[in-house]
């Protein structure tokens, strides 16, 4: 205990806490203990006007019965399914992109775009194309011979619409520069020994890149499927505003709706804590076995 | 598939020429062939998909620009007759862009330069000072990154009401400034740098804050640049945070300015999109004349843990 303090009021200790101290100030303010506030915030039931009353585990029992939270636990599934194809899709455009190609700068530079857009405006673009009558894509459709579906107010089309709108952004992004990079990375007398051996170019690209670029695919895999149990607000709120029929909204947007426009904040609070426990299982699961599947070189 | 083509391409190239046989040149011209034909697809490929990524913004360029009636022809004019400008000045008087752009650039710089100044403090003393308890913090931090910002973002929101916060620029700087993913990243990029110089600057009578400020930081300066740019980034089109706080018009940001412009102009579609191209402009210019330090950017910031 002694030495404890000893070291405690050592200079360098000194120093590193009070170099520690201004971010450190704001952990504890705006991350660590809004963390438990939610926590103990999930068991009580306050709509901030009257005082907040402890309800127990009632939200989390009435969410759990909660027909619209289910739905909404769906959508969010359903539209994590881009994800693969996102990856899928930025691996290809990688691929492509990782040979001696003159004007790769213009083409990086045009996939890109997309991303650095701020994402209202794109948003708001996509609405317009996904116009029916005068957008873009149903009037192309329909010089093809295509009646295209109303596709932001169709139960059954919006979710798909959103999806494509999410690929079009995708391929080109973060995740393909982050492909890109990783191919570049990979020996090529790799290559040369496995042409030695007399393997195919489908051979080689199962045998050496893929495996080459497991860490990268799990990297952002992970990243991936965290934001995804989190995304979809801001594109449904700008869209769809979450319809039609609810059919686009998402855990985060129904996360919204409680807390700040009904002003339910113990049971905002308590489909945080459910979200959150659910993207902590999965990432777990994620690093346990998917860990495995890597194979760092 | 067709980059392996090209690195078998390449093997050949590079293998010392022994054989000069005809049967050995004919089929050294038949591989180039292929690699021509296989060059001439991947270009295709990619031009086609390149013309899908530019076509959306041509047509937000070329909606922008038209009469109000002229988008609702068929087939669809993608030169706009008469040239609409007017749209622009419409659509900068119908709501004020001028003061979105004002509150944007502000609260971004305050919130990169808070960020990258606390983050880079801490991210020193957990990469190179000793002190009690510090890799047990420093994985209190990492674990926080896992939980999402709508976990804390309640709370948040009833502390900064309760304190009379809502509604005013404080809300949107000061829960920004502070980062576990910048200080996470900065110290891996601190962890790496060779400690000579910091050693030499100790005996020449540096205090702690001069390594620091003298020798830390401008070593950093890539990883620096990055952390500035995806904080900028992050912070300029941040949307559900500014959508919860501010609520008058003239303290809203970009993104959340355009969003109540579109509650506005629901469907009056050439001043919307006049609208999306004011905000998207001077994004789309930097970009463009910094793109390769953007790539720079993102290979640097996926730091893997």
């Amino acid at each position: 205990m002694k030495r404890f303090f000893s070291r405690l009021a050592s200079s360098e200790s000194v120093a590193g806490y009070v170099f520690l101290l201004p971010n450190f100030l704001g952990f504890l303010l705006f991350t660590s203990l809004p963390v438990l506030a939610s926590l103990v915030l999930s068991f009580m039931d306050w709509d901030i006007l009257t005082p907040p009353k402890f309800v127990g585990i009632t939200n989390f029992v009435n969410l759990f019965h909660d027909k619209l939270f289910w739905q909404y636990v769906g959508n969010t599934v359903y539209l994590m399914i881009n994800i693969p194809l996102c990856m899928v899709g930025a691996l290809l455009v990688a691929l492509l992109m990782n040979q001696k190609l003159r004007g790769i700068v213009i083409y990086r530079t045009i996939y890109f775009l997309p991303s650095v857009c701020s994402g209202v405006a794109i948003c708001l673009l996509w609405r317009w194309l996904y116009n029916p009558d005068f957008g873009l894509i149903n009037t192309m459709l329909s010089q093809v011979g295509i009646q295209g579906p109303d596709w932001l107010s169709s139960i059954a089309w919006a979710k798909p619409a959103l999806m494509l709108m999410g690929l079009w952004g995708a391929v080109g992004g973060m995740n393909m520069i982050l492909y890109l990079a990783a191919l570049q990375g990979v020996p090529p007398e790799l290559y040369e020994a496995a042409e030695i051996d007399g393997a195919n170019a489908w051979q080689k690209f199962k045998a050496i890149t893929l495996p080459f670029l497991s860490p990268t695919t799990f990297f952002i895999g992970i990243m991936a499927i965290i934001n995804g149990f989190q995304g979809g607000f801001m594109s449904a709120f700008i869209m769809t505003g979450g319809g039609p029929a609810g059919s686009t909204t998402t855990i985060e947007y129904y996360i919204y709706s409680n807390a700040y426009q009904w002003f339910k904040m113990g049971y905002a609070a308590s489909i945080a804590w459910v979200l959150f426990i659910v993207v902590l299982l999965i990432t777990l699961f994620n690093w346990r076995f998917g860990g495995k599947l890597v194979q760092y070189n | 598939m067709s980059s392996m083509q090209n690195n078998e391409a390449q093997v050949i190239s590079r293998a010392p020429v022994r054989v000069n046989s005809d049967a050995y040149i004919r089929s050294r011209k038949r591989k180039h062939v292929r690699e021509r034909f296989l060059m001439t697809i991947t270009h295709l490929v990619l031009i086609i998909g390149g013309i899908s990524m530019i076509v959306p913004f041509l047509w937000m360029l070329s909606t922008s620009l038209k009469e109000p009636g002229a988008v609702f022809t068929f087939p669809p004019q993608w030169i706009p007759k008469p040239v609409m400008w007017e749209n622009y000045v419409r659509a900068w008087k119908a709501v004020p862009f001028g003061r979105f752009y004002l509150n944007s650039i502000f609260v971004a710089v305050c919130v990169t330069f808070g960020q990258v100044f606390t983050s880079s403090l801490a991210a020193y003393a957990f990469a190179r000072l000793h002190f009690p308890g510090r890799d047990k913090l420093f994985l209190c931090y990492l674990a926080t990154m896992m939980i999402p910002g709508s976990v804390t973002m309640i709370p948040v929101f009833i502390l900064l009401k309760t304190i009379g916060w809502i509604d005013t620029y404080w809300a949107l700087i000061v829960p920004g400034i502070f980062s576990a993913y910048g200080t996470f990243m900065l110290r891996q990029f601190f962890m790496g740098l060779p400690k000579d110089l910091e050693d030499a600057a100790k005996i020449d009578g540096c205090s702690l804050f001069g390594i620091y400020y003298r020798v830390i930081l401008p070593l950093s300066l890539p990883a620096l640049a990055t952390l500035t740019t995806f904080t900028f980034m992050g912070s300029w089109n941040s949307f559900m945070w500014p959508l919860i706080v501010i609520n008058s018009m003239e303290k809203k940001t970009l993104p959340v300015g355009l969003a109540s412009f579109q509650g506005l102009y629901t469907t009056d579609w050439t001043l919307l999109m006049a609208g999306s191209i004011i905000v998207l402009l001077p994004v789309l210019i930097v970009f463009i004349f910094n793109q390769r330090f953007f790539v720079k950017g993102i290979q640097l910031g996926a730091v893997k843990g």
